[in-house]
């Protein structure tokens, strides 16, 4: 089975948020990176597992990002992706990163193509229906579980309050929810072996994107907790319901 | 300029662009997402001085409903293809209807599903899209949409730069509201192709409120101590009227189910309430919370840091507390 994971990089989950003077650009300036946790802990991995019960399975990593990210790239390397492609664009926008991953999958013929269920900074969840809309392949969103015997996959995925269990033949598009796999931390031998495993550097190709970020604004701050003492229960549910009016 | 002119521009307007609003009707019934989504629809429709019209698959129940919130009229595709959810399919159905009917704005819930078909579309439609958005577009120098990014610790604002664009709204941003009237349904008759993606089972869990459409929310973490005492957040979720949620380390010690687990890895959840008992407030639940309207945390350590992202607070004993409060809402319902 081929098997494409598509990996994307979001500043670490404590990282302190700022902007440029303008608020028209993210300020990176002391931001640490790492991998988008569902790209790692449960597209990547379920990847790796299912390439092990498939003898002669490769999964390839695929970036859109510069290089800056090979050192997120390899840490992919190190959890056991044979091999990895760096598309050399900054990703800006959704649609723009689709298509890029997109002409990369055209010629491969994939049997599989993970992505995570959603990147950390943006929260679109855009990418994986638009790379299959690209590709013309089926899509199944929020997978928290997947089996694939011979040809048929079979997934659970999340809906609002529940779950539905769908059934769908390779090749197709799926992201990755909590529960497809479990994390796990890149072991000294897989760290070594990355190293020296391939990382291709591809150009873009030329796409304009339609939408773009113009301002980013901090949410207003909250106006001071009013603290509210601990016999005073009644007097809690006063305020919620004339001062918050939400009761 | 003349007056028949600008007439011509109104008429014009009129015919090219439309609003179109994507209905999601699970069981054939409408949720409370439906309902914001066409209000929000009319919303966009009266700045780009145009109509909304609704957009439905499937059979479905009174859809002329639609209309009390603002749709000037509703269509229905009717075919067996859209029995059971497809992105595939349901793109194909939604776009030919965009295309038939000549819209420009495409709106959907930012569902499970909706969010599959947001992408798909903007892609076979060759639009602009913005997912997620939480404000009614403005258009002072160009379609701009508004979302929370990075976890909700910032807004975006985005400029649309396509004819044809593609919206998803996230949920509890707008309340809905009604401002007109039921209206007839009309059937619409596009090709939609078969479903490669077969559904075989839904399991929902019935008679409760999902988490991301809950309006109120009982959450509780770690400071439970023990799954046996979950008894008195259910009681404190029942007198409230709200749906239970939880931290993450109590799903991962399978104290609750996962769905129920907010945050940054979990569900992100929006609610005009939510309670927060025995969590510390840790930056990534708070990802999957700070959007509330309304927050009140109750810990014994007042160095929590929730204490900073809450509205109210109450420092105390949480088998105390909790039962008090509990006591006091039923007291409030009472009355
Ligand atoms: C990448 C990443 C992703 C994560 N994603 C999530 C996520 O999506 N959601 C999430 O929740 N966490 C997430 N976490 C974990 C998160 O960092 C915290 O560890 C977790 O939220 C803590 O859960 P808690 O508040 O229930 O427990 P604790 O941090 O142990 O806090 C328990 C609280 O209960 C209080 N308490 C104890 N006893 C009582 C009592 N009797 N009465 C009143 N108060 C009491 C304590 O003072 C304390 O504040 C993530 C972590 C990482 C690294
Ligand atoms: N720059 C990128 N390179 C490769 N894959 C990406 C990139 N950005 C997003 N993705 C993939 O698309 C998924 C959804 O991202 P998003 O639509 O941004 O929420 C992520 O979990 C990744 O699997």
């Amino acid at each position: 089975m081929k098997i494409m994971v598509c990996v994307s990089k979001t500043p670490d989950t404590t990282a302190k948020i700022s902007f440029n003077a303008a608020n028209t650009e993210f300020n990176s300036a002391g931001v640490a990176y790492i991998m988008n946790p569902y790209d790692e802990w449960y597209a990547l991995v379920r990847a790796v597992d299912l390439a092990k019960q498939f003898p002669g399975s490769t999964v390839t990593v695929v970036h859109v990002g510069r290089a800056d990210s090979d050192q997120i790239i390899r840490k992919g390397l190190a959890l056991e992706a044979n091999d990895a492609v760096r598309i050399d664009a900054d990703p800006h926008t959704a649609l723009f990163t689709a298509k890029q991953l997109a002409e990369h999958a055209r010629s491969k013929n994939y049997d599989l193509i993970f992505t995570g269920k959603e990147t950390i900074d943006h929260n679109g969840s855009d990418v994986g229906a638009m790379l299959a809309e690209f590709l013309d392949l089926p899509f199944v969103s929020y997978a928290s579980k997947m089996t694939v015997a011979g040809t048929t996959a079979t997934i659970e995925r999340d809906i609002e309050g529940g779950v539905e269990v769908v059934e769908v033949k390779l090749p197709f598009v799926v992201s990755a929810a909590k529960g497809m796999a479990e994390q796990r931390i890149p072991n000294m031998m897989g760290i070594m072996k990355a190293k020296n495993k391939p990382l291709a550097v591809v150009p873009p190709v030329a796409f304009t994107d339609k939408a773009k970020v113009t301002r980013f604004e901090l949410p207003k701050a909250k106006s001071g907790v009013r603290m509210v003492s601990a016999d005073e229960m009644d007097e809690l549910v006063r305020l919620l319901h004339s001062e918050a009016k939400v009761i | 300029m003349c007056r028949t002119s600008s007439y011509l521009n109104d008429v014009l307007q009129k015919i090219y662009i439309m609003v179109l609003v994507y209905i999601e009707s699970p069981k054939g019934q409408f949720k409370k997402a439906a309902f914001e989504a066409v209000t929000y629809g009319a919303k966009v429709a009266a700045a780009l001085k145009t109509t909304c019209v609704a957009l439905t698959l499937g059979n479905v129940k009174d859809a002329g409903i639609l209309g009390e919130y603002g749709a000037s009229k509703v269509y229905n595709i009717a075919s067996s293809n859209v029995e059971t959810f497809d992105s595939q399919s349901f793109t194909t159905a939604i776009a030919n209807a965009a295309q038939a009917l000549n819209a420009s704005v495409v709106i959907l819930s930012h569902s499970a599903n909706g969010k599959s078909l947001t992408g798909r579309l903007a892609v076979r439609l060759n639009a602009g899209t913005v997912s997620g958005a939480n404000a009614v577009p403005t258009l002072n120098g160009g379609f701009k949409v508004q979302k929370s990014v990075f976890s909700g610790k910032a807004i975006a604002e985005y400029t649309i730069d396509a004819p044809i664009k593609v919206i998803s709204l996230m949920g509890n941003s707008i309340p809905a509201q009604k401002t007109g009237h039921s209206v007839a349904v009309s059937a619409l008759d596009v090709a939609v192709p078969a479903p490669r993606v077969k559904v075989i089972s839904t399991r929902t869990a019935d008679g409760h409120v999902p988490l991301p459409e809950a309006e109120k929310v009982v959450s509780a973490g770690r400071g439970v101590k023990d799954p046996q005492n979950w008894g008195i957040i259910e009681d404190l979720a029942a007198a409230v009227g709200a749906t239970t949620a939880c931290s993450r380390p109590v799903a991962d010690a399978g104290w609750r189910p996962h769905h129920e687990h907010v945050g940054q890895t979990g569900v992100a959840i929006r609610p005009n309430l939510y309670i927060a008992i025995g969590i510390s407030g840790a930056i990534q639940h708070l990802a999957g919370v700070n959007n509330s309207r309304v927050i009140v945390v109750i810990n014994k350590d007042p160095e929590a840091p929730f204490f900073k992202a809450a509205d109210y607070g109450v420092v105390g004993d949480l088998f105390e507390v909790v039962p008090r409060l509990t006591a006091a809402f039923k007291k409030f319902k009472a009355n």
